[in-house]
């Protein structure tokens, strides 16, 4: 069992997580993920990695309510323990000294970048961030990922808060105006898509952490494949992080769809039984 | 003394129907009866010379057991099958006997052999059910003070686990899945081997004093040398099957076409089959191609029925002759309705709109000149094309080995396979104190010889821990 020591809700639907998880804590690099279950019913799901303590044994996820799982997950509180928690699986994110890099996230993939951003400005980097929401009452850790950043950006679809529009746009400004060595792009499909192709023009390196559906997370199911510069690849082994420029992305995009009545099945269920099923 | 008159006919075991059986998860072999099990002992001739034992890669006591059985001596025909089988319940269910233990019984020259599996089932569960005896560790063996990591639950590692802990060892059994039993329970569906007797064969092992530490995923959440590190004075490396092999041919990334490994998982590991009341879901259609002509094929295409297909169908590009599943799988894949369409290939899957597949595209083939694993080649006939109308894929080619533990552990010698290059003798690998078995070792083989080579590796490494 996996205590959770911490929650914090980040916004009403995204919420955070500190659980006791040596093993992984001692591992964990920025980029990585884990796979978690819960429940004899539950299913595997994947979470990034947003933060881990080694000395402290712990390790910090950042979810969003997005089905039945991350739902009934979402009524956990402090003081409850997870079934299952393993990991760190996933190769990290590469590290290096590039120079100049714009780091890029939308919605709750903000937590997976920010210790990315952390260790890229432990290397040396320049660090320009771009973070983007849906509006403002989604907005979390502007505070956290200004820490590692020379420049930060916020941008949200009603305008709501900061700028207006998608985070393509400020990217789009930066490559046209400074010198970029680097773009890393972690959020929703459709957004590290289009941040792809904003800066393949500009022929700067980008890498993006594809986020497909997952079963086991360990390299066995093949549930996870994905389509890069012309070959099939595991994001789960061989990822998450492939060249954003040579992405298949309408694959990808159409495979994340492939359980979407289930799910819509799920969610009905759930709540349905929230009304007081008794044979659950 | 007149001489015993010898039926060359096995007791026939009961099945489900296969009408039922095509509709539902419960077992399709329902086993012998008490009286049925003992007639069928009677069979057994006591050679002076038992030659089924030299088939069994685990050498299990055969005739020891069988004429406890034969006897009535259930406690004593525990006692002799365990004592080379930790999992005795999972191999009188997935062992090929045909082509082990039962294809040397002298009984076989004359008309069927004596039918081993099924006694080793019944004495098995016999023991799950009702044995009362204490068979945990003998207390003569005294604890040796040595550790060794084992890692992978599945055949190999709980073998290998549970043979060094009647060595007196101190074993912990390291497994990446939420729960152990590796391919036992993600892969051989309930109807085969149901997986409480799985379940239960693992709590035996524990039994013997094996720790067993789940979601440690070797090679990421610890490496190898972080095993010697912690004190392990040997490792035994069984991780599995790797990432699965796919045809490599236009389409195969569409939603629906399914890795044998994914669906399999799906609806073994988390009973998919019981969407939603579990969470994990699967979309099986009504019109299925499986792709591959092994047991794992088989398996795939009998659950796809069960979860309520039409039309099954097993594309495989030889004869039925060269497929390398079990007669008895295919004949029960058959009863059940599973079409074959042999001889043929596929070219590439099409897809609708929203990218799920809605047909493959397939051509014949005949056999030519055999090739260099001594089967005919099979060969395409020019214009032969034809599609063939599906809404899900499944492709049971087999697997590669998983890079994980081979790219995280220097000193490891790899073959050109990507497996680790072990001694098939001793399961030793090129580094001192690590030894390797299973599908890591060898490439996709079966459940009894993964546990062989557990059990040859356990002896191995308690000679190399004495010597220390």
């Amino acid at each position: 069992m996996f205590p959770i020591l911490e929650k914090q809700d980040l916004t009403p639907v995204i919420h955070l997580w500190k659980i006791r998880a040596p093993r992984v804590a001692r591992k964990a690099n920025a980029g990585q993920f884990i796979i978690l279950r819960h429940g004899e019913e539950g299913e595997r799901i994947p979470l990034t990695i947003a933060d881990w303590d080694r000395e402290a044994g712990t390790v910090t996820v950042v979810f969003m309510e997005v089905g039945a799982t991350t739902e009934k997950l979402a009524a956990l509180k402090a003081g409850d323990a997870i079934d299952d928690f393993v990991g760190p699986l996933g190769k990290p994110t590469e590290i290096d000294r590039y120079g100049d890099v714009v780091c890029v996230a939308g919605g709750f993939a903000i937590a997976t970048i920010v210790p990315i951003a952390r260790e890229l400005k432990a290397a040396g980097n320049r660090v320009v961030s771009i973070m983007g929401f849906r509006s403002k009452d989604l907005v979390f850790w502007e505070d956290k990922l200004g820490e590692f950043s020379d420049d930060l950006i916020v941008a949200t679809d009603d305008g709501s808060y900061g700028r207006k529009g998608l985070v393509t746009e400020p990217l789009k400004e930066i490559l046209e105006t400074q010198k970029v060595d680097r773009v890393i792009a972690i959020g929703p499909t459709v957004m590290m898509k289009f941040a792809s192709l904003t800066s393949k023009p500009f022929g700067v390196p980008t890498v993006v952490s594809l986020n497909p559906i997952m079963v086991d997370g360990t390299g066995m199911c093949g549930a996870c494949r994905v389509e890069v510069g012309g070959e099939t690849r595991l994001a789960c082994v061989d990822g998450p992080d492939f060249d954003g420029h040579t992405v298949d992305w309408d694959l990808l995009l159409s495979r994340q769809r492939a359980y979407v009545d289930p799910e819509t099945v799920s969610v009905a269920r759930l709540h349905q039984c929230e009304g007081g099923c008794q044979n659950g | 003394m007149a001489k015993k008159e010898i039926d060359l006919n096995r007791v026939p075991v009961a099945k489900q129907d296969p009408e039922v059986r095509a509709r539902n998860f419960e077992e399709v072999s329902l086993g012998y009866r008490w009286d049925e099990a003992v007639k069928e002992a009677s069979r057994c001739l006591q050679c002076p010379k038992p030659v089924c034992k030299d088939g069994c890669p685990v050498n299990v006591l055969i005739p020891e057991f069988i004429k406890a059985l034969q006897e009535g001596d259930m406690d004593k025909a525990v006692r002799a099958l365990k004592d080379k089988n930790s999992l005795p319940s999972v191999c009188g269910r997935v062992c090929p006997q045909e082509e082990q233990c039962e294809v040397a019984c002298v009984l076989a020259r004359k008309g069927a052999p004596v039918a081993i599996g099924r006694l080793e089932r019944y004495v098995a569960d016999w023991a799950l059910n009702y044995s009362r005896e204490d068979d945990s560790v003998p207390s003569d063996v005294s604890p040796s003070g040595r550790r060794v990591a084992v890692v992978g639950a599945g055949p190999a590692g709980l073998t290998c686990a549970a043979d060094l802990a009647k060595m007196g060892h101190e074993v912990t059994l390291f497994e990446g899945l939420h729960t152990a039993g590796g391919v036992l329970k993600y892969g051989i569906p309930e109807f085969r081997l149901p997986k409480r007797i799985v379940q239960a064969e693992v709590d035996y092992v524990t039994s013997l004093g094996v720790t067993i530490e789940l979601d440690n995923v070797v090679g990421r959440t610890e490496t190898v040398d972080d095993l010697f590190e912690e004190g392990f004075d040997a490792v035994f490396l069984a991780p599995g099957a790797g990432a699965p092999m796919f045809l490599n041919i236009p389409g195969e990334n569409l939603n629906n076409v399914y890795s044998a490994n994914e669906f399999l998982t799906r609806v073994n590991l988390m009973k998919a089959y019981r969407f939603p009341e579990y969470d994990t879901p699967i979309r099986s259609g009504s019109r299925v191609a499986v792709v591959g002509g092994g047991n794992v094929a088989m398996d795939a295409s009998r659950c796809a029925l069960r979860l309520g297909a039409e039309k099954v169908y097993i594309i495989y590009r030889r004869s039925e002759h060269e497929m390398p599943a079990r007669e008895e799988e295919r004949e029960n894949a058959k009863e059940e309705g599973v079409i074959f369409k042999i001889l043929t290939n596929p070219r590439r899957f099409i897809g609708d709109e929203q990218a799920n597949v809605r047909a493959v595209e397939c051509y014949e083939m005949e056999l030519g000149e055999p090739d260099a694993s001594g089967r005919r080649r099979p060969i395409a006939k020019p214009d032969t094309a034809f599609e063939l109308e599906i809404d899900t894929a499944i492709i049971a080619l087999g697997t590669r080995p998983n890079p994980v533990i081979p790219t995280t552990t220097p000193g490891l010698e790899l073959t050109r396979e990507g497996t680790i290059a072990t001694d098939f003798k001793t399961g030793r690998t090129s580094r001192t104190g690590v030894w390797c078995g299973g599908d890591m070792a060898t490439g996709a083989a079966t459940v009894i010889s993964a546990m062989g080579a557990g059990k040859r590796a356990a002896a191995d490494i308690d000679a190399y821990l004495r010597a220390l």
